[in-house]
């Protein structure tokens, strides 16, 4: 092998003059982090939604959601994220559509990518949180009626607190998903930590240490978020309540 | 809505999506489920092994793949590769490897990951006992894995290793940022060279959702048939 190792690229100013390659590295770190971020806060809101309709004795509303979790789990995400960039703009009306082209520089593809990964993963939580709903024992949410609780406070007071503290687990999961999968975000133009790695590499020709100072600072976010996640959970425990792991292929 | 889109663009160049890109996803598919669950198998044996070094080594690569976005593992693999060949064969330059063998080694490497944490869980599924009665019928460690674990921990596992193949299929459309034309990138060049980006991509959205719902629809009802036999 004859690769030329300069571990010194990092300190060394990019020919664009935004600063060092260490720099460029990492804004993409923090553009992945604001789009996981901001994708989350959509995957939440919607996922719970969802996953909570899923649960309620209205049949057809439920075949409804199932069908929404179905849709975003079985096309691809890169497919999902073309659909967003390319497709919808042209279905909406003109007027919004070209709105929505014409949006300056980092938002005409950050905005679709949040919106994408923001609704590909709120089937997954939605997911968790119906596994987790379902998993309590049903006494609770019949101990709410007998208490003279309407279905709406049963779920407020004492189905979606239970629920919460047991899907932590698998919702940190998706969380790191959520930040792996902003990497697909590339392929519209979000220069994230790994297009930023690509870009060091194009300029710099180390692929090498471009890739593995990615790969340390996505390791880096990893950790963190897991010992974050890992005392949010030690906070809120209920003792003899564990989160029950459901098993969902995902990358 | 539709009426200035053209949806023959689909029906002329189905030849080139069916035969060009979608033989190459399907090829792809196979060719990584069978070495993705070989290697992550043996990456699951190492995991569990009593050897020190064999599970540190197998734990670190399993955490390494599963803390990096897969695209970053393509690229990674893409450049790494041709060292890596030259290495093998001594060759003084990088070797060229074509791209359905990069991808092959890429998608195996990483799938092979998720794969073997799912083995894990399945071995590990298998009470103890059975080993211990396999090691006092005389049997040594190859045969009571082969014989006794192994096939009880497929079995078990079945239903998540397909679901997670699902997954794969699908995140086979990554090549994309490789340039290689699998199904979605036969959409997309042809998206590209007609202007029919709107028509391409909805298309391609319907043929995985279609696949993929059939399958995993497959699934459950293998899932149903398993249960009952347990």
């Amino acid at each position: 092998m004859n690769y030329h190792w300069n571990w010194k690229i990092f300190w060394d100013l990019t020919p664009e003059g935004s600063g060092t390659y260490l720099h460029t590295l990492l804004v993409g770190l923090l553009w992945t982090l604001a789009t996981a971020l901001a994708a989350w806060v959509i995957a939440l809101v919607l996922g719970v939604i969802v996953g909570v309709i899923r649960t309620t004795p209205r049949k057809w509303a439920g075949r409804f959601c199932n069908g929404y979790v179905e849709l975003f789990r079985n096309i691809p995400l890169l497919v999902q994220m073309f659909l967003w960039f390319f497709v919808i703009p042209e279905l909406l009306s003109k007027h919004l559509g070209d709105a929505i082209k014409h949006m300056p520089p980092p938002w005409a593809s950050y905005v679709p990518a949040v919106l994408c990964l923001g609704f590909f993963t709120s089937a997954r939580v939605a997911e968790q949180v119906r596994a987790g709903i379902q998993a309590l024992p049903r006494g609770q949410r019949m101990a709410g009626t007998a208490l003279g609780l309407t279905l709406p406070q049963t779920y407020r007071h004492v189905i979606l607190p239970m629920t919460f503290r047991i899907i932590l687990p698998p919702l940190t999961s998706e969380f790191l998903n959520i930040i792996k999968n902003s990497s697909v975000a590339l392929t519209i133009g979000v220069v994230e930590l790994t297009a930023a790695a690509r870009a060091m590499q194009e300029f710099s020709f180390q692929v090498f240490e471009a890739f593995t100072g990615a790969t340390i600072l996505y390791i880096l976010t990893n950790i963190l978020v897991i010992y974050g996640m890992r005392w949010v959970e030690r906070r809120v425990a209920i003792p003899g309540f564990i989160g029950p792991a459901v098993q969902a292929g995902g990358h | 809505m539709f009426g200035q889109f053209d949806f023959g663009v689909i029906t002329r160049n189905l030849p080139y999506l069916i035969k060009v890109g979608m033989a190459f996803t399907i090829e792809l598919t196979i060719l990584v489920i069978v070495l993705g669950i070989v290697f992550g198998t043996l990456l699951a044996m190492m995991r569990l092994s009593s050897i020190k070094v064999l599970s540190a080594f197998a734990t670190a690569y399993i955490n390494l793949m599963r803390s990096v976005p897969l695209v970053l593992v393509i690229f990674w693999f893409y450049f790494l590769v041709p060292y890596i060949g030259a290495w093998i064969i001594r060759s003084p330059t990088p070797v060229r490897v074509g791209a359905f063998l990069s991808s092959v080694i890429t998608y195996s490497m990483f799938e092979a990951a998720y794969y073997a944490e799912i083995m894990r869980a399945g071995i590990q599924s298998i009470p103890r006992g059975q080993v211990w009665a396999g090691y006092a019928l005389g049997l040594n460690y190859w045969q009571t894995t082969a014989r006794i674990v192994l096939p009880q921990a497929f079995r078990n596992m079945v239903p998540i290793l397909l679901t997670q193949t699902i997954v794969m299929f699908q995140d086979t459309s990554l090549v994309y940022v490789l340039s290689i034309t699998d199904f979605l990138g036969a959409a997309s060049k042809i998206a590209e060279r007609d202007g029919r980006y709107v028509e391409m991509y909805i298309f391609a959205a319907v043929v995985y959702f279609v696949i993929c719902v059939v399958i995993s629809f497959l699934v459950r009802r293998l899932q149903r048939r398993i249960a009952i036999i347990r």
